[in-house]
């Protein structure tokens, strides 16, 4: 996917962000959507490894040690941020007091399944916040490519990978479809403005239900 | 009063097969001289127990590369490729658990709790050979609390007593490391009197910490 299809779907998730939501961002495209918050929602970033109120990266220079982002990335802690340690942070997470978190994903299917933190014998970085993330968010929102690197679906019937949590997701934004996870199956509310409603059932490896108002973004 | 002491006379009774807590998240807030020191004792058939390695070919890694740890218990350990090379080869045994059960054990093992019962794993890999309890109608998963001989943790400024304080997020797993071990020393970059550390800027309370090390500040802008 090119950057374009990146930024989309950053665009448009930050654009589902209600006014003063707390939001974690997982790593790759889900930190993309720092960039298009808008300033006036009072929307604040929750990072996992102990603060609320994470700002942009530091001026080369700038950069506070104690300070940085769930990646390890150097950060800034905006004005009215606050800090605590990892239990408090996970408390948040947990406790139900975290609105949203945004996740890239390997799978995700028809139930809202989610396996994005190994693919056995090939990749095993660990799990991280990631379990914890999807369990306690209010809201999951899947930030992810429509299909692989190998034009594969990741869009499924059932996921094949090693689950992350069970039922969890409540929406995935891919470069090419605005899809909600509802009781009845996964219902396409939105199509990006460059494709086709039968491209993206193709391109999805699960039953789509078509929105009767269909949207583009 | 905590008696102030070097890396080397901090690590003076650690021996052979001992548990070992790391604080840190990455590089944030990550205690690294006692490690040293460990490493210069030769001591072996350690289990660590840290969030994640860190990036660094130092610390952590620099004892597994020298075939020192045996068990590694943490969230991550995508951080560095020789973490997974270690897993695979079956060198390191490594117990993956997720980052905030992972705290919460740490902290129930300070706190003498018999456990935590969290939603967290239900339904994964992580529930295989787990009690699942049900409580008011909603399932959890058993996990227990997590101790160690010896933690080691860090913070910014600390006065004699132990009082310590750590700025920011580097705040992390050292809190609730600091209740979770048998002798817990605190690596602190500035040790004050008693007086000099504001007590409504105590980040853990003196109560936790056995020995103080002094150690250097890391260069702003730098890592």
């Amino acid at each position: 996917m090119d950057d374009k299809g990146r930024l989309r779907i950053a665009k448009r998730i930050a654009r589902e962000l209600p006014e003063n939501s707390i939001v974690n961002l997982g790593i790759g495209i889900p930190t993309l959507v720092t960039d298009f918050l808008p300033k006036d929602k009072g929307i604040l970033l929750h990072s996992e490894n102990g603060f609320i109120g994470l700002g942009a990266a530091p001026s080369p220079g700038e950069e506070n040690p104690d300070l940085v982002n769930a990646g390890g990335g150097a950060a800034t802690l905006l004005p009215g941020g606050c800090c605590f340690d990892s239990s408090m942070s996970f408390a948040i997470v947990r406790g139900g007091h975290l609105d949203y978190t945004i996740l890239g994903a390997l799978e995700v299917d028809e139930e809202g399944n989610l396996a994005n933190y190994t693919i056995p014998g090939k990749f095993v970085p660990g799990i991280g916040g990631a379990m914890d993330l999807s369990v306690g968010a209010k809201n999951v929102v899947i930030a992810m490519e429509h299909v692989s690197k190998h034009g594969e679906p990741k869009i499924v019937k059932k996921c094949s990978l090693p689950l992350t949590a069970p039922r969890q997701v409540n929406l995935i934004v891919t470069e090419q479809a605005f899809i909600r996870v509802t009781p009845a199956g996964l219902v396409l509310e939105e199509i990006a403005e460059d494709t086709t409603v039968e491209e993206v059932v193709k391109n999805t490896g699960a039953k789509l239900i078509i929105a009767e108002k269909l949207g583009r973004f | 009063m905590k008696p102030v002491r070097t890396p080397q006379q901090a690590a003076e009774n650690m021996k052979d097969g001992a548990s070992i807590m790391v604080g840190g998240f990455i590089s944030c807030g990550r205690p690294t001289a006692v490690l040293e020191a460990i490493y210069e004792k030769g001591i072996k058939n350690l289990t660590i127990i840290s969030n994640d390695t860190s990036k660094e070919e130092t610390g952590i890694i620099k004892l597994v590369l020298a075939g020192r740890v045996s068990k590694f218990i943490g969230s991550y350990i995508g951080m560095n490729r020789i973490m997974g090379e270690k897993m695979k080869s079956g060198e390191v045994k490594i117990e993956l658990v997720p980052q905030g059960t992972f705290v919460e054990r740490v902290r129930a093992g300070g706190a003498g709790l018999g456990g935590v019962l969290t939603p967290t794993g239900l339904g994964t890999a992580i529930q295989e050979g787990k009690e699942v309890l049900t409580v008011d109608g909603r399932q959890f998963l058993l996990e227990k609390p997590l101790r160690a001989d010896f933690a080691i943790v860090k913070a910014n400024k600390a006065d004699k007593y132990g009082n310590g304080f750590a700025s920011g997020a580097s705040k992390n797993f050292n809190v609730a490391m600091a209740m979770a071990a048998d002798h817990v020393i605190l690596e602190a970059e500035e040790i004050v009197e008693p007086g000099e550390l504001d007590p409504e800027k105590v980040s853990f309370p003196c109560v936790f910490i056995d020995t103080l090390v002094q150690v250097a500040k890391p260069a702003k802008g730098g890592k």
